[in-house]
């Protein structure tokens, strides 16, 4: 049994022109320690994913349609709110992408590591603040104690995101999902972030889902790769295997235009054209209309993920052709 | 903070200059003088005259501004013409009253604005959020003397269990002032209810968006402490200003009040001194009403840095 289970899942929001599936049959496992990271342009559905995963979508205009999450043997999807507070924080946490907003700006810092450990544990003030001090030492800010009476907007976007991610581990989860927790920071900064983030898998073991839209983030820190394009995997591999040999043709043209951590802001543009929005897919293959390679047969239906082995799977109908 | 308190203190002695300036021109400018009044419709010419010369009104208007000022710069604002009371007196019997109803107004306000405020976004587009703003909706359309004319009529004239006007001393009989106010403070804050329901509910829907409740909520805080403190502290740095408004609103908006339910107040005092001409009284008592609601906004602008650290630290 992995970590993480996700079956299928299926997540449709309500708009005005009706409803519109963000993503849809999301598969995949993660196991313990291991880092997962899944890729793809911007909309592409890896926050939804992700907040599916949480249970932090609104509910409405949010709705699972179908499909299961299962965490460390536990039916998330259809959970009571009360008892997936209890697991959010302790067992699965989150860091999003902007640190700047992410923060309260009325709580000090001290106060919102103290209280994430207060809602999961039954331990003295005294405690609470020992271990906020802990995890902000963990992290790399300076002089600690000093620290946390200190509000959000004394603090840079850096360390911002240092302060989220020592709440995020505060109470020790499982598994730490972290959307696109360098985007918005300078790149020397993003390289820091990130070799934390290695360091604390290192040293707690806990399992890491990496949400990017950058080859070079993947290639620095995941273990395995989900390459998303709207709203579906279309392809799924040890992050080795993926370089080495990819098998979709998205996943080629994002290779192709890798940009190094360097060259983080412009984004993946080499691809002729743009992802279609949720109510204007394409029939049968979605990435077709862009695709280099494709046949009549791509518009017919939507080609499912198949694995070319045990551990790489695509969802091209010429994956055979063009390996 | 005490720096911010100060300058704020200082840029208030240009305001209360202008008040003064205007009620004192304004009051010259309207027909008739305070001389018509003491001498009454019988008075001739002559009477007339002495009575002015008495009161010091038959000198030049700058002359009179001038010696108004010279006392003030002494600390002395005069002697009301009609109750023959100093003006400072005056004020500091009939102001408590009209200060006790705004305050028990405001507290109506605050308790029921921000619940139902409050309440409505959580329930946003439900059935309980459309009522509360249909009424929020009547409360910011009735107006307040024709709400205490309802009230009137139904519970003193009617009903009975309230008298329908008069004033009771909270220090005198704390019951007998919840009889004489209650009608009088609902009166008033009612329009301020809706407003302040109205704003809290989209101020709070406003925070319940911001990704810091996002974050919150992926820390498994319980609901209530998401709401009550995540989302409340950050929404009533908004709604302090509101409020501070709003308490300018109730102590201008209880002469209406006080006239109905005949509240010996300020705003009775200075509507009767007006009417009768009693300049000295009008220009006194609109000079320390302003003094007095200018120390109120400084006070909300202190409530505001208490609220918000972003404040509390930019200023020196
Ligand atoms: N609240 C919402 N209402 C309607 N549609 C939404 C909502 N949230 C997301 N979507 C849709 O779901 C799709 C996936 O969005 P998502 O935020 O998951 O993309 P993403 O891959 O995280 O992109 P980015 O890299 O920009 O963060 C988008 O097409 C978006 O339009
Ligand atoms: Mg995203």
């Amino acid at each position: 049994m992995s970590l993480l289970e996700v079956r299928d899942l299926t997540t449709a929001f309500k708009t005005e022109r009706g409803e519109v599936t963000a993503v849809e049959d999301i598969s995949f496992d993660l196991d313990e320690g291991e880092i997962l990271g899944i890729v793809g342009e911007s909309g592409s559905g890896k926050s939804v994913t992700a907040l599916t995963i949480m249970g932090l979508l609104p509910q409405p205009p949010a709705r699972v349609v179908r499909g299961s999450v299962h965490f460390a043997g536990e039916l998330l999807t259809g959970m009571s709110e009360t008892r997936l507070e209890r697991i959010r924080g302790a067992g699965i946490s989150m860091v999003f992408q902007e640190p700047m907003t992410s923060l309260n700006p009325v709580l000090t810092i001290g106060e919102q590591i103290m209280e994430t450990v207060r809602a999961h544990e039954a331990i003295s003030v005294r405690d609470q603040r020992l271990r906020a001090i802990e995890m902000l030492d963990r992290v790399g800010i300076p002089s600690a104690v000093r620290r946390l009476g200190d509000y959000p907007h004394q603090m840079s976007g850096g360390q911002r995101q240092r302060v989220m991610i020592a709440m995020a581990l505060a109470c020790r989860p499982r598994l730490l999902i972290a959307d696109e927790p360098t985007t918005a920071l300078d790149v020397t900064i993003q390289a820091q972030v990130l070799d934390l983030l290695m360091d604390l898998r290192d040293e707690l073991g806990m399992a890491i889902m990496i949400i990017t839209h950058n080859m070079g983030v993947i290639a620095e820190t995941a273990d395995r790769v989900l390459v998303m394009y709207a709203g579906r995997i279309v392809e799924q591999a040890p992050v080795a295997r993926l370089f080495d040999r990819p098998l979709h043709p998205y996943t080629r043209g994002l290779l192709d235009c890798v940009p190094t951590l360097e060259q983080d802001r412009n984004r993946l543009v080499a691809i002729p054209g743009s992802l279609p929005e949720p109510a204007r897919r394409p029939a049968g293959c979605r990435f077709a209309p862009r695709c280099g390679h494709r046949i009549d047969a791509c518009s017919a239906a939507i080609p499912p993920l198949v694995a070319v082995d045990a551990s790489h799977a695509s969802a091209c109908i010429r994956t055979d052709i063009l390996a | 903070m005490a720096g911010v308190i100060l300058r704020r203190l200082a840029g208030a002695v240009p305001v209360l200059l202008i008040v003064s300036l205007i009620t004192f021109g304004m009051m010259r400018l309207i027909p008739g003088d305070p001389s018509s009044v003491i001498g009454g419709l019988s008075a001739t010419p002559a009477q007339l005259a002495q009575i002015r010369a008495d009161l010091g009104l038959d000198e030049p208007f700058f002359l009179q501004m001038l010696k108004w000022y010279t006392a003030l710069a002494h600390g002395d604002l005069g002697r009301s013409i009609l109750l023959g009371q100093d003006v400072v007196g005056a004020t500091l019997q009939r102001l408590p009253v009209t200060l006790a109803l705004s305050a028990y107004a405001l507290v109506i306000t605050v308790v029921f604005g921000l619940c139902s405020g409050v309440f409505a976004a959580l329930r946003q587009n439900t059935v309980i959020d459309q009522l509360a703003m249909m009424f929020a909706m009547l409360g910011i359309s009735v107006p307040n003397f024709f709400l205490g004319l309802l009230m009137i009529i139904l519970f003193a004239v009617r009903l009975g269990w309230l008298p329908t006007g008069g004033y009771i001393a909270f220090t005198d009989d704390p019951v007998g002032w919840l009889r004489t106010s209650t009608m009088p403070a609902i009166s008033l804050a009612l329009l301020q209810v809706g407003l302040l329901a109205r704003i809290t509910r989209s101020t709070m829907l406003e925070v319940l968006r911001q990704d810091y409740i996002r974050t919150a909520r992926a820390k498994g805080l319980p609901r209530r402490v998401v709401v009550m403190k995540h989302a409340l502290a950050n929404a009533l740095i908004p709604i302090t200003t509101v409020v501070g408004i709003i308490v300018s609103l109730l102590i201008s908006g209880s002469v209406v009040t006080e006239t109905l339910f005949s509240i010996p107040g300020m705003g009775q005092l200075l509507t009767q001194a007006v009417l009768n001409r009693d300049y000295p009284m009008v220009q006194g008592g609109l000079l320390l009403t302003t003094a007095f609601l200018v120390m109120i906004n400084i006070a909300v602008d202190a409530c505001y840095a208490l609220l918000d650290p972003r404040v509390r630290y930019e200023s020196p």
